[in-house]
């Protein structure tokens, strides 16, 4: 198996997409004049069955013990071939892989310097390939749990899911009741279900699920381990609520001093709440929470008397002594389900939003339809701030109800001059059905007219729903607003009408926003703890943007929902399921492999100073006294099941007694000899 | 000496398989076309670049040497861009003691999602190396590694 390396070189054509620039012929011819190559051949497509025939016949037959393929990328197919080998009957890790692909034949038109490029390359592969080693990769036990992040409806279903096929899952939110940016809304398109109505059951359902253990007020602070064994520290939030006392009857919000003083954050700041509050009345868990920025007793020391929720509160269950509480446990897997936060609409000043109190969000908007909203689903103008005070025996107005309503479309999706380049695929949709909850609710002579680029109606339903929407008598005029400002008590959007090229002023009493989505201010959190990527529109990556959607490049972690890019509620349920039944993989078949590039020491000329010690990112590396021809000395020893194999050791060790497997400075030199080559 | 506007220069970069690596490939993937001078070894981070591969890379023909990471903060190991760039820095300050020029060694940061800005470093280390010319300080005779 060691003995003389007998290698074999595979150019693969990838039909044109290699050998349209690089001649594989001569690659296969250069790769044969190179020492210790046994074989050399090319072929149509390696990947393919009867290509990866190919060199499994050859082990057998031609003896090989190394083998390099000159094709696409290794983050691509490094696996495949790694198993090729293995049912050739190889160690895996006898394959080297040389990139002609993604960094030759697709980047460089002239086949000449591709050609030249893809012979330095395969040279650069041969040489390495001459001193690979074989490895055996561990395995580790998994952890039969899940840690899922955000209670949305992705992180629900994904909760759900996993619980329900018998593993235990912790579910971590936030907020102080689960239900995410969901049960915000007031109607589902296009089939209009009422979203409380589908998604309390669910809430409900992850608070009563036996292996599911829910810790809402609460945030990941510490992710330690990797997959099959990631150690979690969760910080619950004191509620100064004991919850296992608290009723939810609201006793204690009705006697709240600052009742009504601050805005309530679950209804987009336009309704109020005390400082004792439940975010609304469907919440889960049904319990209190004290803010802490708002009590008075909690920032002043003092609420009167005594604080009157604690007097009002029957059941006892108002504390002020209760502290955060800290909980670690072990997980085997983690799902990411943080979200997403909708566009501020204050970065497109030219729309007025936060000037004229009848410039809405959509979000805000969905609350103001919504029945269990500020106004009780009236939709009616509105009056931000600090209500007036009424004099003794003066009649309270009824508020006025809108005669017409304007949507603008695209705030802050597909808008580069905010930097957010991406559709943000929910706000066309979403538009068309608050206008149809305007003509169902305001009644069908209110005016709705909707400002679009273009409208993308393209999934289960949509289009229908569209011209539904369009029959019903909703106007819809292609262009984007330039501005909006008022004239009288008329707010006006001035406009082109691009199809017809008529500059024009609409004049409306109410406007509606249609704000996009954006990745979360405090997604930064999630990456430092997890050490996620993200694409260039700031959300986070997946593994592959094709095969692997749910997946991210830390194994064990996995997406779903929108923190992984804009989508709908059924897209969002979509991948959580399958982010649940990726996680369900490793802690099903309960043994997991782990990197087998990882580093180790050579005891003999390690001087046990101690500097990979101090790097290694996973303390992974340890110092141990050993006999030295009856001396007692300290020397490094590497922990494997820790190491991930970065190799920030090896090149850090003074001696070079520390190396890590695959890289290995013996192997990477000649690489570089190879390449240096004019 | 060739002509310094026709001299092609060799340039051998090292990069991290988590973001770098992989905005080369989806450079590639987007058929962003950039020179061929640039030949790249994958290394699991650059934080495993000891900065003796640097001066090794030159003394056997590269005219120029790229490393390239995950942006501060993104590194897949937590903090091995950041030992690769201390390094780099030791390493570039020693190589212009010994009267190497600056541009020839260069460090970049590019993420996953950046296979514009891989082009746009390339284009740039090439630049920068024609611009002083054939690596001939110090060559060494051909090692047998």
């Amino acid at each position: 198996m060691n003995g003389k390396p007998r290698i074999g070189v595979y150019v693969c054509h990838c039909g044109t997409n290699i050998a349209g620039t690089v001649d594989v012929e001569e690659v296969v011819k250069f790769a044969q004049t190179l020492p210790d190559v046994t074989v050399a051949r090319n072929y149509s497509y390696m990947c393919s069955d009867p290509g990866q025939a190919l060199i499994t016949d050859d082990i057998e037959k031609a003896g090989l013990n190394r083998v390099v393929v000159a094709s696409c990328s290794p983050r691509m197919h490094e696996p495949t071939f790694r198993k090729t080998l293995l049912s050739g009957g190889l160690n895996p890790y006898f394959l080297e892989m040389a990139n002609i692909r993604e960094q030759c034949s697709w980047v460089h038109s002239d086949p000449i310097a591709a050609t030249e490029k893809a012979k330095r390359v395969v040279e650069a592969a041969v040489v390495k390939s001459r001193r690979l080693e074989p490895l055996d990769a561990k395995e580790v036990d998994v952890e039969p749990s899940c840690l899922v992040i955000g209670a949305g409806i992705a992180g629900i279903q994904a909760a759900l899911d996993i619980a329900d096929a018998g593993f235990k899952v912790y579910l971590v939110e936030k907020e102080p009741s689960v239900g995410g940016h969901m049960i915000q809304l007031d109607k589902t398109f296009p089939t209009l279900d009422c979203s409380a109505c589908i998604m309390t059951p669910k809430m409900v359902d992850v608070n009563n699920h036996p292996n599911i253990e829910l810790m809402t007020y609460s945030q990941v602070e510490e992710i330690g381990g990797y997959i099959g064994n990631f150690d979690i520290k969760v910080r619950k939030k004191s509620r100064y609520v004991d919850v296992n006392k608290c009723t939810g009857c609201g006793d204690c919000a009705d006697a709240c001093r600052m009742a009504g003083r601050f805005p309530n954050e679950f209804d987009e700041g336009m309704g109020m709440r005390g400082a004792i509050y439940m975010p609304f009345p469907q919440a889960v868990p049904a319990k209190y929470t004290i803010d802490k920025e708002g009590c008075l007793f909690l920032t002043k020391g003092k609420c009167g008397e005594s604080p009157k929720c604690k007097d009002a509160c029957q059941a006892g269950a108002i504390n002020f002594d209760l502290e955060d509480e800290v909980v670690e446990f072990k997980v085997g897997t983690i799902i990411v389900a943080t979200g997403y936060d909708v566009f501020d609409a204050s970065l497109k000043p030219e729309y007025a939003y936060g000037v004229y109190d009848n410039v809405l969000t959509a979000l805000e908007f969905e609350r103001l339809v919504n029945a269990s909203g500020p106004t009780g689903g009236k939709v009616t103008m509105i009056e931000r701030g600090k209500k007036k005070k009424k004099k003794e025996g003066e009649e309270e107005e009824p508020p006025k109800v809108p005669e017409s309503i304007t949507f603008i479309q695209c705030v802050g999706s597909r808008d580069k001059s905010v930097g957010n380049e991406y559709c943000s695929r929910v706000c066309c949709m979403y538009t068309a059905k608050l206008a149809h909850l305007v003509k169902d609710k305001v009644g069908h002579d209110c005016d709705v007219t909707i400002f679009y680029m273009d409208v993308r109606a393209f999934g289960k339903g949509f289009e229908e729903f569209y011209d539904r929407v369009r029959r019903e008598g909703v106007k819809y005029i292609r262009g984007n607003p330039s501005e909006i400002y008022k004239r009288g008590d008329k707010l006006i959007v001035r406009a082109e009408d691009t199809l017809t090229s008529t500059p024009l002023e609409h004049e409306t009493d109410m406007v509606v926003l249609s704000v996009g989505l954006v990745p979360r201010r405090d997604n930064r959190e999630i990456i430092d703890l997890l050490k996620l990527s993200q694409t260039s529109d700031l959300f986070y990556m997946e593994a592959h943007p094709k095969l692997r959607p749910v997946d991210t490049a830390s194994d064990g972690v996995y997406l779903a929902g929108v923190c992984q890019g804009p989508k709908d509620i059924p897209d969002a349920v979509a991948q959580a399921k399958g982010a649940a039944s990726a996680a369900m993989i490793p802690m099903a078949s309960g043994k997991v492999k782990v990197e087998a590039q990882t580093s180790f020491v050579d005891e003999a000329t390690c001087r046990g100073c101690g500097f990979c010690v101090e790097l290694c990112p996973y303390t992974a590396i340890e110092l141990v006294e050993v006999n030295r021809m009856g001396w007692p000395v300290n020397v490094a020893r590497v922990n494997e099941a820790l190491c991930k194999g970065c190799g920030a050791c090896a090149a850090a060790c003074l001696s070079g007694s520390i190396q890590q497997r695959s890289f290995k400075d013996w192997q990477l030199l000649p690489q570089i000899q190879a390449l240096g080559v004019k | 000496m060739a002509e310094k506007n026709d001299f092609e220069p060799n340039i051998v970069a090292f990069l991290c398989n988590w973001c770098s690596y992989a905005g080369a490939d989806l450079a590639g993937t987007s058929r962003i076309q950039y020179p061929s001078n640039v030949r790249v070894i994958r290394v699991m981070c650059s934080g495993r670049v000891n900065p003796l591969f640097i001066m090794n890379a030159l003394q056997q023909g590269a005219d120029g040497v790229l490393i390239s990471g995950c942006h501060p903060g993104d590194c897949h190991y937590m903090q091995g861009n950041y030992y690769a760039r201390r390094r780099f820095n030791l390493m570039r300050n020693f190589l212009e003691h010994l009267g190497v020029e600056p541009q020839r060694v260069r460090m970049s940061w590019v993420s996953a999602s950046e296979g514009a800005k891989w082009k746009e470093v390339i284009e740039e280390v090439r630049e920068g190396v024609k611009e002083v010319g054939p690596m001939d300080q110090f060559k060494r005779r051909q090692l047998n590694w």
